[in-house]
């Protein structure tokens, strides 16, 4: 029973183990193999993790056996192991679908680089999700934003490059900000554990250099979290990076991020300390706003689906902070539980469009056309994954919504209610967008319109995503289970 | 089988239906018989539950619950049943009208058409069979999104700018009002279920539960209540079976049964005549019916008179409800069915009219009847029903109608009422009167009746649409049962 016992451990070094090995063995079908073995291997342990800690509460594991607070310690509660089965399921699926997607999209003698790299960037991120270390928050957020910048400089447009620099100075100037919020918390409190932390934190309430790290965590990880108006780099990023980057980075990098703001706003602040002496909420709730609708209206306006994907994605995470806002447990459920259905829509998405541009010669809305005839269940899976960005019943963004709605109303904004629901009509605007292209228009190209869907290698794992979108808003009881069970233990209660 | 069973394959049918149908594709023949069979089917399954909602049954059956405390959950009372025997009873007479009409004038995409139409008629059967708020909702907003291909099946320019007000105007106000309105019910009541009396007594005041009733009433955007109506005469861009289907039968019934149902078993009868009643929604819905009678007199385009025409049939049904009187929801219940075998006849007629000589405009129907007098003379019956004189099924329900509003001494009822009725025949009469009595144009082309297909189809709803008017007893039977509250 040993091996489950670190469990904790090697759901973080069983991919970034993979990561070097891939690199060692050169050959691209090995590092592919080394490196979904690792992943799936990460969604069992993600898996079992879970289970255990539905099951018996929070797992603390000392990593080295350095006891906390003075050595670094893993934790996993009922949110972590919500966003370690969410990352991990997400790269088991699109990792199969990027072996296919890869070939036409990066040079062949990278191919090795990419898995290696996507290897990294999962480690960093299962790493946050399940640290309980501040400055290991840091060190992971490097680790994934470092090979994100690398992985979506692999795309085959030149612009790639250029978004993926724009990204690393935006990201570095967040990571540097959050790291010099952790450096005022350590400063004020001594500690870098998060739980003793919040324990901590008690006693330095309300000091100025602890308002000023709240501040300068929250603008950092606002910068990845691409929260209105900090997510200039996020456009270009999913636009031109290869197709598996966009659908594995929009389900995971700003879900991450989100995570992170829960777990110091919630656990290590406390949301008294947060809500009560800063402006914090009505400030949220205006950025959010902005996102919401901003990138929205703007998405409507996008002649390239990948960009306005990209600008929904900028809307979405503005329906997330907003649930955050909130600070209620429905608030925090739907701020949670849309982490996870966002994420798997998304990735649908990306992974539907990247068979799109390979078939139909890129991803315009002239180039779409008539794809209704030539790629029914490529059109039908994305007009199903628009329907759950519109929060249609049946999917699962209608499940978010109906939490978001419903905590707005525990609130009494009324007029907060109207406003989602009035951007929930801008994402029928661009979704339709997408409909009239694809099924009014005849194919631009070829006069035949003989079905001819992407390889089965990139349509099944995208399928089989659009499937589980349908699914989890039909069967919400592994979501909002862990949701409303997560959202229990950060409100009100014990960590 | 089981009642619980047979609901489930009141859902199951028409989707396996639309699978088979697909699979069919290619085979014509094959397909429409599959089309036929599962109609027949689905008729067997609702007849099928009839008896036991008649002795004072609910057959119930719950699906899965999708979150904590809301299920997909199913519950037969009297007027479900009732809408669920009309929309199963006329798909199969529409689905041999599609047939006849499709083929004639050779449309393309038919195996798209007919999957459409059997998933529009999936959805329509949740939504008579719901056993809550959540459940109907949902099936509300799948019909919305299914019968979009039908509504922009041509493909043409046209075709989608109606698809985009069909679908803002249905999906605009299902997310901004009825979602809410939904949401709102089960923070305050705790449940969505339809529950005999209403769930929301005692639990909002009356300001606050006329303005739910506002909500819930211009989120049923089927419903066709002005200023959210534009959507039907937008619709007409459609192949005349789906307007004849749906937009007399499937969605805006749907609409109006919403309406209905959400006034009984959401809020109750007492329970709102308690807080003071709807008289605002008497009033919208009353200006509905006589504006939407005076633009049907004005239309020039068949197809658009009789979207008008139905416009203000559907308002006939709010207002009657919104009186809470139990003559007037009686009224009301029968008028759904009244209306719906008269409209659906008039919409074959103008179809078939369309297929035999291409004409479209009320101008060009002079001494038609002549050359179409099976056309015409259900087209007649159907004008009969609309305008509510004997022996056409809406004699019954006006009469009912009216009973209800002069025993309240509703005044402005009766008013609207009475001039509506005397507006339908100012704008059905002449056409009739035209077709029979005057003689062609002189550059009319020869030509004969419709397909004979077609013309089976509308002499079987206009038989259907007379037979009412003698023999509406389960009908009656049922709306009783509604009032009476069992």
């Amino acid at each position: 029973m040993s091996a489950l016992e670190h469990l904790p451990a090697l759901q973080v070094v069983v991919p970034l183990l993979a990561a070097p090995l891939a690199v060692l063995l050169r050959q691209r079908g090995l590092a592919f193999a080394i490196v979904l073995a690792a992943s799936w291997a990460a969604l069992a342990i993600a898996i079992l993790l879970w289970l255990r800690v539905a099951e018996s509460g929070t797992v603390s594991y000392a990593i080295g056996s350095w006891p906390p607070p003075w050595g670094i310690e893993y934790r996993a509660d009922r949110l972590g192991t919500f966003m370690l089965v969410l990352v991990s399921g997400i790269a088991a699926v699109v990792l199969p679908y990027s072996r296919a997607s890869i070939e036409a999209e990066v040079p062949e003698h990278q191919h090795y680089l990419f898995y290696a790299m996507f290897a990294l960037c999962l480690a960093g991120l299962l790493g946050i999700a399940i640290t309980g270390d501040a400055f290991n928050i840091f060190v992971f957020l490097e680790i994934s934003s470092l090979s994100a910048y690398v992985l979506i400089a692999l795309g085959s447009d030149r612009r790639a490059l250029v978004a993926s620099y724009q990204y690393l100075v935006m990201g570095t100037i967040g990571a540097t900000f959050f790291v010099i919020g952790v450096g005022l918390l350590y400063l004020m409190t001594g500690t870098l554990n998060l739980a003793d932390m919040a324990h901590r934190l008690a006693q330095v309430r309300g000091t100025r250099p602890i308002l000023v790290a709240l501040a300068f965590l929250t603008v950092g990880i606002s910068l990845k979290l691409a929260l209105f108006p900090l997510h200039q780099w996020l456009p270009n990023a999913y636009a031109y990076s290869p197709s598996a980057v966009a659908a594995f980075l929009a389900a995971t990098a700003t879900k991450v991020a989100v995570y992170i703001i829960i777990r110091f706003y919630f656990s290590v602040f406390g949301e008294s300390q947060v809500f009560d002496r800063l402006p914090m909420q009505p400030m949220l709730v205006i950025l959010a706003l902005g996102g919401m609708f901003a990138a929205s209206g703007v998405a409507i306006f996008q002649t390239d689906l990948r960009r306005l994907f990209a600008y929904s994605s900028v809307a979405q995470i503005g329906y997330i902070i907003l649930g955050l806002s909130f600070n209620s447990r429905t608030g925090l459920t739907a701020t949670i539980v849309h982490l996870f259905n966002h994420g798997i829509t998304k990735a649908a998405i990306f992974m539907l469009l990247g068979g799109v541009a390979a078939r139909m010669g890129g991803t315009t809305l002239a180039q779409v056309r008539g794809m209704g005839r030539r790629m029914p269940m490529t059109s039908l899976a994305i007009v199903v994954c628009g329907l759950s960005l519109i929060g249609v019943p049946g999917t699962a963004g209608f499940i978010s919504k109906w939490y978001l709605v419903l905590a707005a109303l525990e609130k009494g904004q009324g007029w907060l209610v109207a406003l989602i629901l009035l951007s929930s009509l801008l994402a029928v605007m661009y979704v339709w967008r997408f409909v009239e292209a694809a099924y009014f228009h005849e194919t631009s190209s070829d006069a035949t319109a003989t079905p001819s869907e992407a390889r089965w290698a990139m349509l099944a794992p995208a399928l089989l995503m659009a499937a589980a979108t349908v699914y989890f808003g039909i069967d919400t009881s592994f979501t909002i289970g862990s949701s409303s069970a997560a959202a229990a233990q950060l409100i009100g209660g014990p960590r | 089988m089981t009642n619980e069973s047979l609901i489930l394959a009141a859902l199951l049918v028409p989707l396996a239906g639309a699978g088979l149908i697909a699979a069919a594709g290619r085979f014509p023949n094959l397909r429409e018989g599959v089309t036929l069979l599962t109609a027949g089917l689905l008729l067997a399954c609702v007849v099928s539950l009839l008896p036991s909602v008649l002795a004072g049954g609910r057959p119930a059956a719950v699906l899965l619950e999708v979150l904590p405390g809301l299920a997909i959950a199913f519950r037969v009372e009297p007027l479900g049943m009732l809408f669920a025997l009309v929309a199963s009873g006329l798909w199969i007479v529409n689905s041999l009208y599609s047939i006849g009409y499709m083929r004639a004038n050779e449309e393309a995409n038919q195996t798209r058409f007919y999957v459409c139409f059997a998933l529009a008629l999936a959805a329509t059967m949740g939504i008579a069979l719901a056993g809550n708020m959540f459940t109907l909702f949902a099936f509300y907003e799948l019909l919305t999104l299914v019968t979009y291909p039908l509504v922009t099946h041509s493909g043409s320019e046209e075709a989608r700018r109606g698809g985009r007000t069909y679908l803002g105007v249905l999906m605009g106000t299902s997310i901004m009002f009825l979602l809410p309105a939904l949401i709102i019910t089960w923070s305050v009541a705790g449940t969505t279920d339809f529950t005999v009396g209403g769930i929301l007594a005692d639990k909002l005041d009356a300001i606050s539960l006329g303005g739910l009733l506002a909500l819930y009433v211009f989120g049923i955007g089927k419903a066709a209540l002005m200023p959210f109506h534009r959507w039907l005469p937008a619709a007409m861009v459609a192949p005349t079976p789906v307007s004849a289907l749906l937009h007399a039968v499937a969605v805006v019934k749907a609409g109006v049964f919403t309406v209905v149902k959400v006034i009984v078993y959401v809020f109750g009868v007492k329970a709102l005549a308690d807080a003071g009643g709807a008289a605002w929604l008497v009033g919208i819905a009353g200006f509905t019916i006589v504006a939407g009678s005076l633009v049907a007199l004005n239309a020039s385009n068949l197809k658009r008179m009789l979207a008008y025409s139905t416009v203000s049939q559907l308002s006939y049904i709010v207002m009657s409800a919104a009186l809470l009187a139990p003559l007037s929801i009686v009224g009301a219940v029968l008028h759904i069915v009244a209306h719906a075998v008269g409209k659906i006849t008039l919409f074959f007629a103008a179809g078939a009219i369309y297929t035999a000589s291409g004409k479209t405009e009320v101008g060009e129907l002079d001494g038609i009847g002549r050359r179409m007098p099976w056309t015409m003379g259900a087209f007649a019956i159907g004008a009969l029903s609309m305008i509510g004189l004997p022996p056409a099924a809406g004699f019954v329900s006006k009469w009912y109608m009216l009973s209800g509003a002069m025993a309240g001494s509703q005044v402005f009822a009766v008013a609207v009422i009475t001039l509506s009725t005397l507006l339908n025949a100012g704008y059905f009469l002449p056409i009739v009167y035209r077709a029979f009595f005057r003689g062609p144009a002189g550059d009319d082309a020869a030509h004969g009746e419709a397909p004979r297909l077609m013309v089976l189809a509308l002499a079987a709803t206009a038989t259907a649409t007379v037979l009412l008017f003698f023999a509406a007893d389960l009908p009656i039977a049922l709306a009783r049962q509604l009032v009476e509250g069992r």
